[in-house]
């Protein structure tokens, strides 16, 4: 079988279709296409965000209008804008209350690597606090960067 | 009991933190914690040169960007004591008027949805992408253009853009129309509002505050007629003005403010005149590309304002500009060196957030959240 | 607005009388920062009535090295002058003019934040923007750009 196809027989019993695949692969297929995004905000990204959210770019084409104000319920954090020392409890706090299979976007140049600011306030990127699985650079990242980042991440679920 | 509303909160506008303290569904006291977005933007500026600082003004009020960026190079402006070709200026006011309006339907939709309706924001955000459109062909990014220089703006209007803001205007008014028709006469709007987070316009003016939530209690102050920047009194615009000083007054205000900036844009588009976008050899300012690439003066000058930056003559100036939350100021301290010795952001949202303890004690929890929206702040301003 | 009428009243508070451009900026005694404030704002000439911004600067190694700066404006009058005073270098304290301008209230805790300047008589003098345990002041010219970690 190759790796990343998604394998789906038909088997008819006494008149009824049954539908047979790789449970994993329908797992992943059901992850990746109703991802949930925390309400995670900080700055600047956070308006490209909610404009990626908006009727021009449309985020619900990839299932991901849902964004949740509660940790609990969500399965993404896309930490869009800059995390400052006194931010970070608060992300790392967040991050634990997600439950598992969660995954983290680090969404523009501050949460890579602490963008334009070199200084005492800010943490030099997300990823020392908590564990990234896609970066999307830019300042801001536009809307359509944002969603080639999360199709990134969409296609790295779809492979386990 | 303590409640806290926590910097993670979806009607926090961004990581602003208010301990409540409740009585039922009554706020007994309310604790503003800010910092969570604190970058130390004051002190980079003074390790970066003037040029370099345009740049990080963007980051501060991210929804009124090109305001930031005016208010800095005005300020800038004053320092060195330049002059501004008049098409500069034009140029200059069209494009903050219509960060004005974008900034004001951003805050329409999302003070919208705080209180529950949903729709206003997604019809808001459809005009600010035609506006971010437009910014995008003029100065090539949509929130964060540092499009304003030392001297004039970085490049020139042509008239496809020109048309394109003429093509904006003419459908707006209708649009301002929809939102109205939503939620001007709209009776669970006006009970929302009408009679929340009132404070009387002394108080205002003692609290420091400026904008919209000042014009909305009565007081008519507007920096753009009291002390005119940027050839504003060419123009011909009123200032709209409350009376109660509500939330729903400053609803009003804001709506009636977006049609005025309409108006005003078209002025400047209308009436733009010819000649630079920038002014000419001048020490602080950058010199044409095309010299660059074919004058060895103009290189050297561009290559000297690259690395070392402009030296201002040592003083100091505050110069403030309105921006759609009030009195942006900035007050820069010069040595006479390369580097600011000191750039103090007077930023709006600061100081307007210090009223929000007053507006929402003694009165209901959900009032608390129409009180916080009414303020439009942007953390990025007040924890600069 | 006549500059005649500030130094005929307040005199010795007020050191020098600066002028930039259109700007004039006051230097103040710091011991008398509140009556110079008091007057500025209820005498009906002046009416001060908005304070725009108070700010700290540290001019480090020029001494004195503190200075606090007021910016204020009469919407009445449509006119605005700058206050300054230095402080001392060792222990830099003044009064606080938050009984004058309420809007003075959390400037002055930036102040106290950024550069350590404490104003007696303020009701709430703690940390505003860094977290409360936080070692330092950061726009001090002796704190680094990056951080004392």
């Amino acid at each position: 079988m190759e790796e990343g196809r998604f394998y789906v027989g038909i088997v008819k019993i006494d008149n009824a279709n049954i539908v047979t695949s790789n449970l994993d692969k329908i797992i992943h297929w059901s992850q990746k296409n109703s991802l949930w995004p925390l309400t995670f905000g900080l700055a600047c990204c956070a308006i490209e965000m909610i404009s990626a959210a908006a009727s021009r770019h449309d985020i619900a084409r990839f299932g991901m209008e849902v964004f949740r104000p509660s940790p609990r319920q969500a399965d993404v954090m896309i930490v869009a804008g800059t995390v400052t020392r006194k931010m970070a409890p608060a992300v790392k706090r967040l991050f634990d209350q997600m439950a598992e299979p969660k995954w983290v976007v680090a969404m523009g140049a501050c949460a890579c690597s602490g963008g334009l600011f070199p200084t005492y306030s800010v943490v030099q990127g997300v990823d020392q606090i908590v564990p990234v699985d896609v970066y999307i650079p830019g300042c801001p990242v536009r809307p359509e960067a944002l969603f080639d980042g999360l199709i990134k991440l969409q296609n790295s679920i779809k492979q386990g | 009991m303590v409640l806290n509303l926590g910097p993670q909160h979806p009607s926090t506008h961004g990581v602003l933190r208010v301990i409540l303290i409740l009585d039922g569904e009554i706020v007994v006291d309310a604790k503003p914690d800010i910092g969570f977005l604190h970058r130390g933007i004051e002190k980079l500026a003074e390790h970066r040169t003037y040029h370099q600082t345009i740049v990080f003004t963007d980051r501060l009020d991210y929804l009124a960007a090109l305001s930031n960026n005016l208010a800095y190079v005005l300020a800038v402006e004053k320092l060195l004591q330049l002059e501004i070709p008049k098409r500069a200026h034009y140029i200059r006011i069209a494009l903050v008027e219509l960060q004005r309006i974008a900034s004001h339907l951003f805050w329409l939709g999302t003070h919208a949805h705080d209180l529950g309706a949903m729709t206003p924001l997604f019809y808001s955000l459809r005009e600010r992408e035609a506006i971010m459109d437009i910014f995008e062909t003029v100065t090539g990014s949509r929130l964060t253009p540092s499009f304003m220089r030392i001297g004039g703006v970085a490049a020139d209007m042509d008239s496809s853009s020109v048309r394109d803001i003429q093509k904006f205007i003419a459908n707006f008014s209708e649009r301002v129309d929809d939102y109205e028709m939503l939620l001007t006469g709209n009776p669970i709007w006006k009970s929302r509002t009408c009679g929340v987070g009132i404070i009387p316009s002394e108080e205002c003016i003692n609290l420091g505050l400026s904008g919209p939530l000042l014009r909305a209690s009565g007081c008519g102050w507007d920096i753009r007629k009291s002390t005119p920047y940027s050839s504003y009194d060419d123009f011909d615009f009123e200032i709209p003005v409350g009376s109660t000083g509500d939330v729903y007054d400053r609803y009003l205000v804001r709506i009636k403010e977006m049609r005025q900036s309409a108006w005003i844009v078209s002025q400047a588009i209308e009436g733009l005149p010819e000649g630079r976008w920038i002014a000419r050899e001048q020490a602080a300012v950058f010199p044409d590309k095309q010299g660059v690439a074919s004058d060895i003066y103009a290189m050297i000058h561009h290559f000297n304002l690259v690395l070392e930056g402009v030296r201002p003559p040592a003083g100091e100036v505050y110069h403030s500009i309105e921006s759609p939350r009030g009195e942006l100021g900035f007050y820069i301290v010069s040595n006479g060196g390369n580097q600011p010795l000191r750039l103090k952001i007077r930023a709006p949202s600061f100081v307007n957030l210090q009223s929000l303890v007053r507006m929402v004690k003694g009165k209901l929890l959900s009032d608390a959240i129409a009180s916080i929206s009414t303020i439009d702040i942007v953390l990025a301003e007040v924890d600069r | 607005m006549d500059i005649k009428i500030l130094s005929e009243t307040l005199g010795q508070c007020i050191i020098e009388i600066e002028s930039f451009n259109t700007e004039v900026t006051l230097i103040v005694d710091r011991r008398s920062i509140l009556t110079v404030c008091d007057f500025l704002k209820n005498d009906p000439r002046l009416l001060f009535d908005f304070l725009s911004d108070c700010c700290g600067v540290d001019r480090f190694p020029e001494s004195p090295r503190y200075w606090v700066v007021y910016h204020i404006y009469s919407i009445a009058h449509n006119h605005r002058v700058s206050i300054k005073a230095s402080l001392d270098d060792a222990k830099p304290v003044i009064d606080s003019v938050v009984s004058i301008w309420q809007s003075a209230d959390w400037m002055e805790r930036e102040c106290y934040d950024m550069f350590g300047i404490e104003f007696r008589n303020h009701p709430d003098m703690r940390r505003i923007l860094m977290p409360d345990d936080f070692q330092g002041f950061p726009l001090r010219k002796d704190f680094p750009l990056e951080g004392l970690e």
